[in-house]
């Protein structure tokens, strides 16, 4: 049944960290949400010179990250950042997670407290082929890296790049900079962003 | 504290450190110790074993902090036929957590403590009698201090960890706080930075049943003997009183129902007998927890020690936890326990705050486990896990380090 259907293209992750990598200032503090082994917080350790934290949900990924040096926490993004103190970063990242958490305005909320700045990375699912494929064939939108039915993704939550801009304005926040990736290619500026990206990396600070 | 289950999870194998033997040092003796509440103490004599072999750099030490009843006898055997190891041994020997192949472990017994270390069962100089209550009041500080001091006698400046749980952990914190540049990492296990008012209210009770003992004389109870075995005089029920209540503590609800639940202890009828005191198992097992407890331990001890952990506050003594530990460069590793009610999860994650407010490098997770506060003694496999990356990466760290 998956094999038929259009996923959307998640982009690869050594692009979305170098996108990432590219927006964040050298010797900044940093907290990845959901930093995974912490191979982005390692790269940012040792290519930018940041001070670095992850926070991880996965057991085993923490300890892979505990291989790896990196410092992290291991907590539920739904239970909310309450460890973390105030400004105490100036990067928050969350890549590919917003869509899969249970209160996504919240979790922005919250970034916004603890980090001057927010980088966020989304899927877009108003991607002309998931248009298409709803009106066409009838059915859910799924992603590559999570081609899981609609009944046990972790994806909770459907967004297209407009619908994430209406998040940022009711959130009182300010977009910086929105680089959309098109077929895997970091595109500012393109035309028909919310038509054409498979996801979009949003830097935002308070508005 | 207690290790009975130690058993119950990962028998410990015979390819530990093997045989060992507690051995004994006098610190202090030129200069004496220099106590937090101003007194001067010394000397000092420190019981002390060690396993594994120090570098040549002198760099790769660790050092354990027991907790509130530990001792220094932390892994191996004391003899062929001992038929207990040391309290943490499932995490220290060849191939362990605290691998001895790679790193030097030292664990003391702490000051003020009746393992071999000085305490108030001692013999005063000036008086040729036992301390008893004329042993000058101590700190979490003054232990740290007299470990610091025994590390040093070794050549050792900067240990590569400092590992502990419960008062043990708080003894890794006030290291972290007052010696800041003599550690590379932190290892602080269900342990928080000051004690609840829970914690000093089980403490007082415990405390009160020793000084409402007959035999407690005002810790004048040690008789005219030489050499003393413990538990033959003194407050014997008033000690073991407060060893059950504390024990309760140290467990979880979840914990005692599974491993007592409602069972008898004789037969399957209820007796209808009042004074019957053994009638259900876990009033069996506390009477037997007290019972050996009285044979290890010195009641004057039980009380100076909780009296110590009763006073350890670190954002008070520093002004703020962030200013507390936030002038070490050292790694920390935290762990607290999701059914630890003596210290909750939330004492650990108070630290946490304050090391990401003063932008330390902090690891930290919540386990999950059914001991309650036991769990960092018992649970060996899961803190293995964490533990030996993090002191390898701390390691590779600090090798790094030296040579750019």
């Amino acid at each position: 049944m998956a094999a038929k259907r259009y996923c959307v293209a998640d982009p690869e992750a050594a692009l979305i960290d170098r996108l990432i990598l590219e927006q964040v200032t050298q010797n900044s503090r940093v907290l990845d949400l959901g930093c995974g082994d912490g191979r982005l917080l390692c790269r940012l350790r040792d290519e930018r010179n940041c001070s670095i934290q992850g926070i991880e949900l996965d057991h085993s990924r923490v300890v892979e990250a505990i291989h790896k040096g990196v410092p992290v926490l291991q907590a539920d993004l739904d239970e909310g950042l309450g460890e973390v103190p105030d400004a105490s970063f100036d990067f928050a990242v969350l890549s590919q997670t917003l869509q899969q958490v249970l209160k996504p305005q919240d979790l922005l909320l919250q970034m916004l407290r603890v980090a001057r700045k927010i980088l966020v990375v989304v899927p877009n699912f108003g991607h002309w082929r998931v248009r298409l494929q709803i009106l066409l064939q009838g059915r859910a939108p799924m992603t590559t890296a999570l081609p899981y039915d609609w009944y046990n993704t972790p994806n909770l939550h459907f967004l297209s790049m407009l619908d994430f801009r209406d998040l940022v304005e009711e959130t009182k926040l300010r977009i910086v900079r929105e680089i959309p990736v098109i077929r895997g290619n970091p595109s500012p500026n393109a035309w028909a962003a919310n038509l054409r990206a498979d996801s979009a990396l949003f830097v935002l600070e308070q508005a | 504290m207690a290790s009975e289950f130690q058993s119950a999870n990962g028998q410990p194998s015979d390819e530990g450190v093997g045989q060992v033997r507690t051995q004994f040092v006098d610190l202090f003796v030129s200069e004496p110790l220099v106590l937090e509440s101003g007194e001067k103490f010394g000397p000092i004599t420190v019981a002390y074993e060690t396993y594994g072999e120090l570098t040549p750099a002198n760099d790769n030490a660790i050092f354990v902090c027991h907790a509130l009843t530990g001792d220094a006898h932390v892994a191996g055997k004391h003899s062929a036929d001992d038929k207990k190891f040391g309290w943490w041994d499932g995490l220290i020997g060849p191939g362990r957590a605290l691998d001895t192949r790679k790193y030097f472990v030292i664990c003391a017994n702490v000051l003020g403590g009746c393992q071999g270390t000085t305490g108030p069962s001692d013999v005063n100089p000036a008086t040729g009698r036992p301390y008893g209550m004329l042993f000058p009041f101590i700190t979490v500080g003054d232990m740290v201090a007299v470990h610091l001091e025994l590390a040093r006698s070794f050549g050792i400046e900067t240990l590569l960890a400092v590992i502990g749980g419960s008062l043990g952990g708080m003894q890794v914190l006030k290291w972290a706080a007052r010696y800041p540049e003599t550690l590379r990492s932190a290892i602080c296990l269900a342990a928080a930075a000051n004690l609840s008012a829970q914690g000093i209210a089980f403490n007082a009770v415990g405390r009160r049943a020793i000084y409402a003992d007959p035999q407690f004389h005002n810790g004048d109870y040690y008789g005219t003997g030489g050499a003393r075995k413990h538990g033959e005089e003194g407050p014997r029920y008033g000690l073991a009183l407060a060893r059950m209540l504390a024990h309760i503590t140290y467990l979880s609800e979840l914990s005692i129902e599974r491993k007592f639940g409602r069972r008898l202890q004789h037969g399957d009828h209820l007796a209808y007998e009042l004074q019957r005191e053994t009638e259900f198992q876990i009033e069996s097992y506390l009477h037997y927890q007290g019972k050996r407890f009285i044979e290890r331990f010195d009641a004057n001890s039980y009380l100076y020690l909780t009296r110590a952990m009763d006073y350890f506050d670190l954002a008070v003594h520093y002004g703020s936890l962030e200013a507390a530990l936030g002038k070490t460069e050292a790694r920390f590793l935290i762990t607290s326990y999701n059914t630890d009610w003596l210290f909750p999860s939330t004492q650990s994650q108070e630290i946490v705050t304050s090391l990401l407010r003063a932008r330390r490098h902090v690891t930290y997770l919540e386990l999950e486990s059914v001991f309650g506060h036991d769990s960092f003694l018992i649970e060996i496999e899961q803190l293995e896990q964490l533990v030996v990356p993090f002191l390898a990466e701390t390691y590779r760290h600090a090798l790094r380090t030296a040579a750019s």
